[in-house]
């Protein structure tokens, strides 16, 4: 059904862009203070993992602390589909309480999953702070008023389209692909 | 994200299920394990369903497990024991049940003395059930926990060799044990005195033993039972002493294995019949995480059958 997609941000355009990212964090968090990445499970526990590499290789070797969060258990659709969601595993090691926590995923829609991350972090503490990284905003869609702090790149599109991520880790190659609504 | 649903909309007992399905109660369950033992243990998953914890025979350990699971997961809980009910004035099951089930509850768990009585339920009611033991039959969430022990302890179950020792006959952890470790592709054999091993045990098509200390040099993992005594109505045994001195299982005995085996044990212990003391209480036995693992398995079978149905 849908084979129409359309390359929107390609490797060397996508390279930049999370280049751009990593400076923007270092801009805001120079020392990485009191700063951990948490990528929610699973396309943004990829985009996290890339994003610490970024700012490890940019401030010269400091490593910020990185896990990965499943909400699984927190989603609010729960019984609102044919069946569960299958969970993935939780690992964060570090202490969330005090810290600043960048949540990061790949696309940022409707804001169901960014509401259900934030009510699962507490679960590990009291942070003093929380910020939204996304690699694609898809803004008009939002459910919940929940806005991204970094963004990578903001597409309009309508509810029937679809945005994917794909990853040189998994495909061979970094893009965006963008698949409109199908005509009626 | 892919989505997984369990083959059946009740747990009647682990013959009804496939291996799929405990594969993937075991996934959700090692995921509810690290919930629980997070600072805030709590999720909201179920915060929208209700449960009815319906008891007409006793228990601490599995009801306690129950409601800790059903709590973990934000469920709204009711219970309800024969021993203070309407039950004694002569209603019948069904009425009970539907009565229960007016006041709008999604879910059942349901402990029975008699064989069958879930299976009989889930044929005429809408909620879903999970059966927490009926009479000598299944009892499927202990088998579950009981599996997930060993594979946390000795790895995967295929090839394993496992030995169930005590009552068979009057045992439902027996029953829905033997399901559930062949289904997962262990060997599994029965020790216990002949009167306490069923006549027709080999349609199961498991090993049997009389001689502890065989069972026990040919398995990896024990699973000892408790002596029913409130379902000793005939003499199956001549007394308690003797059965400790052929079945009882001391430090003893297992240090003159030729190899270290686990063991585990359902609860509740008498101590000094089946296990003595210092193997209940050593590095060998597996019976405190079992009981851990008990609440685990309890919210991924209640959150993987509540997630099937739609609002």
């Amino acid at each position: 059904m849908k084979k129409r997609g359309k390359n929107i941000l390609n490797n060397e355009r996508f390279g930049l862009t999370l280049t751009r990212l990593g400076h923007q964090i270092i801009e805001h968090y120079p020392d990485f203070e009191n700063l951990c990445i948490i990528g929610i499970q699973e396309s943004g526990v990829r985009f996290g993992e890339r994003i610490q590499q970024i700012l490890q290789q940019l401030s010269g070797g400091k490593s910020v602390p990185f896990g990965k969060l499943d909400i699984t258990f927190f989603r609010d659709d729960f019984r609102r589909r044919d069946a569960p969601i299958s969970a993935k595993s939780t690992e964060i090691d570090f202490l969330v309480e005090g810290k600043t926590v960048l949540i990061v995923d790949d696309v940022l829609y409707t804001g169901r999953t960014i509401h259900a991350a934030m009510t699962a972090i507490q679960n590990f503490g009291r942070p003093d702070k929380i910020e939204l990284m996304v690699l694609v905003d898809r803004r008009f869609n939002r459910h919940f008023p929940i806005e991204a702090d970094y963004t990578g790149i903001t597409v309009d599109a309508l509810d029937d389209s679809y945005v994917r991520v794909d990853w040189k880790e998994e495909v061979g190659k970094d893009r965006i692909m963008f698949y409109p609504a199908e005509r009626k | 994200m892919t989505e997984t649903a369990l083959s059946t909309k009740h747990l009647l007992g682990i013959k009804y299920i496939q291996r799929e399905d405990i594969a993937l109660i075991f996934e959700t369950a090692a995921q509810f394990k690290q919930v629980i033992n997070r600072p805030i243990k709590k999720v909201p998953s179920l915060r929208d369903i209700t449960i009815a914890n319906l008891f007409f025979e006793n228990s601490t350990r599995t009801r306690l497990s129950f409601e800790l699971a059903e709590k973990r997961l934000s469920a709204d809980t009711i219970n309800f024991s024969a021993a203070s009910s309407s039950v004694k004035k002569g209603e019948s099951l069904l009425d009970t049940v539907n009565n229960i089930l007016s006041m709008k509850v999604d879910m059942i768990v349901m402990r029975h003395p008699a064989p069958g009585a879930p299976m009989f339920l889930s044929q005429h009611i809408d909620a879903n059930i999970i059966n927490a033991g009926d009479g000598t039959h299944e009892h499927p969430t202990q088998a579950l926990l009981d599996a997930f022990s060993i594979r946390e302890s000795v790895g995967e179950l295929e090839g394993k060799k496992i030995v169930i020792v005590g009552d068979i006959t009057h045992s439902r952890v027996a029953l829905s044990n033997i399901f559930c470790l062949q289904k997962l592709g262990a060997e599994v054999m029965v020790c216990g005195p002949p009167t306490l091993i069923p006549q027709n045990i080999n349609a199961l098509d498991v090993k049997v033993e009389y001689d502890v200390k065989k069972a026990l040099e040919w398995c990896d993992v024990a699973n000892v039972l408790r002596i029913q005594l409130e379902r000793q109505d005939i003499q199956y045994i001549p007394s308690l002493r003797e059965y400790t001195q052929y079945y009882g299982i001391d430090k003893a005995l297992l240090n003159s294995l030729s190899k270290e085996i686990t063991i585990l044990h359902p609860g509740p212990i008498n101590r000094g019949v089946e296990l003595s003391s210092d193997v209940a209480d050593s590095d060998q036995s597996i019976i405190l995480q079992q009981v851990e693992n008990g609440v685990a398995i309890r919210m991924a079978v209640l959150f993987l059958l509540a997630g099937q149905k739609r609002l």
